[in-house]
Formats: C-alpha cells, sequence, structure tokens
C-alpha cells in the first residue's frame, strides 16, 4: 500500500505530512517518557522481523498480492506509540533505500501505516477483549481491520489529490478486505506462537 | 524485563534474517492492491520516482540473478531496519525503568 510518487498532490503531501509529524512527535514524547531502554534490542528485532515479513507479498485472487503491514502485530506486543515508531523507522527504510514509497507522499505513508494502521488496529483489539473475546479472535479482527483502515485513508488521499472517490475507495475496500485475511492469519499466529511459549515473555513488555 | 533475553533477541534476528534472504526471492510480483486499483484505473502512469534509492525495488544494482538481488537486498535491508530502530529506540527512550 506504499503511494509512490506522483500519485498525490502537493496540499495533500503536505496536509498528511503534518498530521504525521504531529503523531510522531506525541509517539516520540510518550516512549520517551516509559520505554524501557532495555526494550529497545526487542523493538529493533521486531522491526527487521517487521521489515522482512512485509517483502514476502502473497498472492490473492485475481493475479493482484498483498502483503503484511505489521502494525497491529506491533500495537498488540509492544503498544501503539513504539508500534508508531517502529513503523516510521521502516517506513523511512524503506522509502529512503529501497524506493518503497514515494519521498513526497512519505507523510501520506506515515499517516496510513505508521499511524492510523496501528491506532485503529489497537482500538478494535481492545474494543474485542472488552467484550470478553479470545485475544486471538481480537487480534485476528484488529490486523484484518487495521489493513482496511489504512486502505480507507489512501482512498481518501487519492480522492483529495483528484481521482474520483467513488470509484478509488469501494476499488480499495474491495482489495484490502482480502489482503487484510493475510494480514489476520499472519498476525495471529505470531502471537500464538508468543503467547503460547513457556517462558511467557511477552507478558513482561513494558507495552507504551 | 530480566526474561526476554539475548537468545530471544537472537532468534527473532536469525528468523529477520531467514524471511529476508531465504524467502523473500519467494515473494509473488503480482501488483499489489494499490498498484491494482491504479491499473484498473488508469492511473498508474502516474507513478514517478523523484529521488532515487541505494537499492530501488529490492534489488541489489550490479548483480544479474534476480533471486540473490532479492536475497541480498533483504538481508542489507534487515540488518539496516534492525540498526536504525535500535538508534531511534535509544534516542528516544532516555530513562531506564527497573
Amino acid at each position: 500500500m506504499h503511494i509512490p510518487d506522483g500519485f498525490l498532490n502537493l496540499p495533500t503531501c503536505l496536509g498528511s505530512a503534518a498530521v504525521s509529524i504531529v503523531a510522531l512527535k506525541q509517539a516520540v514524547s510518550k516512549v520517551g517518557q516509559k520505554l524501557d531502554r532495555k526494550q529497545v534490542p526487542l523493538m529493533g528485532v521486531m522491526s527487521a522481523f517487521v521489515f522482512a515479513a512485509q517483502m514476502l507479498n502473497f498472492p490473492i485472487i485475481g493475479g493482484t498480492s498483498g502483503h503484511l503491514i505489521g502494525a497491529a502485530l506491533l500495537a498488540v506486543l509492544l503498544g501503539p506509540w513504539t508500534a508508531s515508531l517502529i513503523m516510521t523507522s521502516i517506513l523511512l527504510i524503506q522509502g529512503l533505500v529501497f524506493m518503497d514509497g514515494g519521498i513526497s507522499a512519505l507523510g501520506a505513508n506515515l499517516l496510513n501505516m505508521a499511524v492510523i494502521a496501528p491506532w485503529g488496529g489497537y482500538a478494535v483489539y481492545q474494543f474485542f477483549l472488552r467484550i470478553r473475546s479470545p485475544r486471538m479472535v481480537a487480534a485476528f479482527v484488529a490486523s484484518w481491520a487495521s489493513v482496511l483502515f489504512a486502505a480507507i485513508a489512501c482512498a481518501l488521499e487519492l480522492a483529495l489529490s483528484g481521482l474520483p472517490f467513488v470509484v478509488v475507495l469501494p476499488a480499495m475496500v474491495y482489495w484490502h478486505l482480502i489482503i487484510g485475511i493475510g494480514e489476520g492469519v499472519i498476525t495471529t499466529a505470531v502471537l500464538m506462537y508468543v503467547w503460547n511459549t513457556r517462558e511467557k515473555w511477552a507478558e513482561e513488555i513494558v507495552k507504551v | 524485563m530480566s526474561t526476554i533475553g539475548n537468545r530471544k533477541i537472537i532468534g527473532w534476528l536469525v528468523l529477520a534474517l531467514i524471511l529476508g534472504i531465504l524467502v523473500s526471492p519467494w515473494a509473488s510480483s503480482n501488483p499489489d492492491g494499490l498498484e491494482r486499483v491504479a491499473e484498473d484505473q488508469a492511473f498508474i502512469d502516474r507513478a514517478e520516482n523523484l529521488f532515487a534509492g541505494l537499492i530501488p525495488d529490492y534489488l541489489m544494482p550490479g548483480i544479474e540473478n534476480e533471486a540473490v538481488a532479492t536475497a541480498l537486498a533483504g538481508g542489507i535491508g534487515v540488518l539496516i531496519t534492525l540498526g536504525f530502530t535500535i538508534l531511534i529506540g535509544n534516542l528516544v527512550s532516555r530513562k531506564t525503568i527497573g
């Protein structure tokens, strides 16, 4: 879902960048206040894991592919502010080194995948826990929804840049409803593994 | 924090390297969701590159074998991401709790 250069107009690029900067400043502040420094290596390897997993496009129907975003996984495991920072790190590397996501669209890509996806996923996860869903179910729905939220945001940005909203929104939603199932399966599988190990190390994580 | 030991950390890193190096050459090259919409709605041609990345499209420049070029890009990407996130984490988390 990485938007390349050329898809968005200047006001949309600047507007989304402004929103992202405000959200990320808050993430820096929250993580700075609460995160245990000893947890930084864990952040590092989870970031590397999500980067690698994002490279693995899986084919879906109709000659299209999808890949993990990982924002909901990080939000559930490490907390939404930390997830926001890790996603920012990944998106910066992808944009600057691998030309995955345009430099001019970086603000929009950050907004979709480093702000909306982790927070949307986290909110859905918390909601499902509150209505007493098993955490596996909560994680599946949350990660599926996180992809959908990011896709809707992406469609809005394309529409603000002059593309027809009534066409782009349903098309983006259609494909990402399907891609989101892959996100849900991978996220749930990783979390099941993490939650079911004997060491219970995930319970020790300070979630920020 | 004591239970998140070095073995766990190294385990995740090894997994990331396996995915980035050994599995990435098998990734689907079909268009992703956004690219598919851009193709169907005929705005894919608007895509351009304002900036030349060092390793464009996850292919190590100068390597003819595509699987090897992808594996190298994946391995390098995993290590850069690891280093960059640890740098950010250290800059941001000034406080040590516990």
